[in-house]
């Protein structure tokens, strides 16, 4: 289950333990991936259910955090959107859009030489704050923007 | 044919990979214009990428990624010629995956 993988994460000796498991083939991209889908998180309908469902509760703000994302997204069906994290040890990117339907968007873990940076493009359902939570060290920060939606990306 | 579009390209000591990834990505909460009825879920939910053998990136997507999604990151200490693997499988079992080589 989810807790599995980010236990093994959290330990002292996780990312080790991940990448001997690769090294190993057990996590073999398009084979097998490392945790099943974190369903009560993404199926949250508020951003506080989202947070819980990931571990994210509590986050401290930080301006470690750039969110690079558009003032104002004419369409929010595709609004791009780039986090990078200063903060050393960076281990989890996960992006949510506070006032869509289901919050949480992206949960990344990352490892083995990937910098702490993800670019994507997301739906907006309406004007919100695109919220990064990062999680290095045992500890969870979190920073937000806001988007100004003109058109909604959500259909529904 | 792979529906993913990958670029891998040195920058500095860092891989630049950039991927685009045909699919609908259906959150299940939109209605067919002509039906009314609601539109199944459909959406890439697991993301993974390889550099040289080793998984740099393991990702949860949900339906609130946009429509043929696009993926950016970047992977320190990676060389040219090194193998570049991203997969992804969405809510249906549907999977896709591509390789590349770092240029």
């Amino acid at each position: 289950m989810n807790h599995q993988r980010r236990q093994i994460l959290k330990g002292a000796g996780g990312v080790a333990m991940v990448a001997a498991a690769a090294s190993a083939g057990l996590l073999k991209p398009g084979a097998a991936f490392a945790a099943d889908w974190n369903k009560a998180a993404f199926e949250a309908k508020d951003v506080a259910g989202a947070l819980a469902g990931v571990g994210g509760a509590g986050a401290v703000d930080s301006d470690q955090i750039i969110i690079d994302a558009p003032a104002i997204a004419e369409n929010g069906s595709r609004v791009p959107v780039k986090v990078t994290s200063k903060i050393p040890g960076t281990e989890r990117i996960i992006l949510l859009s506070e006032k869509n339907a289901m919050p949480l968007l992206a949960d990344f873990a990352i490892m083995n030489g990937a910098e702490s940076y993800i670019s994507t493009a997301i739906k907006m359902g309406k004007t919100s704050n695109v919220r990064a939570i990062i999680m290095a060290g045992g500890k969870v920060y979190t920073a937000v923007k806001e988007v100004k939606v003109t058109i909604g990306g959500c259909g529904g | 044919m792979s529906g993913i579009r990958i670029k891998a390209t040195m920058s500095g000591d860092s891989a630049v990979i950039k991927c685009l990834m045909q699919h609908p990505m259906e959150t299940g909460l939109r209605k067919d214009a002509k039906t009314g009825q609601l539109i199944p879920a459909h959406f890439i939910n697991h993301v993974t990428a390889a550099v040289a053998g080793k998984t740099v990136l393991d990702g949860q997507w949900a339906g609130g990624i946009a429509a043929n999604p696009f993926l950016e990151f970047r992977v320190k200490g990676a060389k040219v010629g090194d193998k570049v693997v991203v997969s992804w499988e969405d809510n249906k079992g549907g999977k896709d995956s591509v390789e590349a080589a770092v240029a």
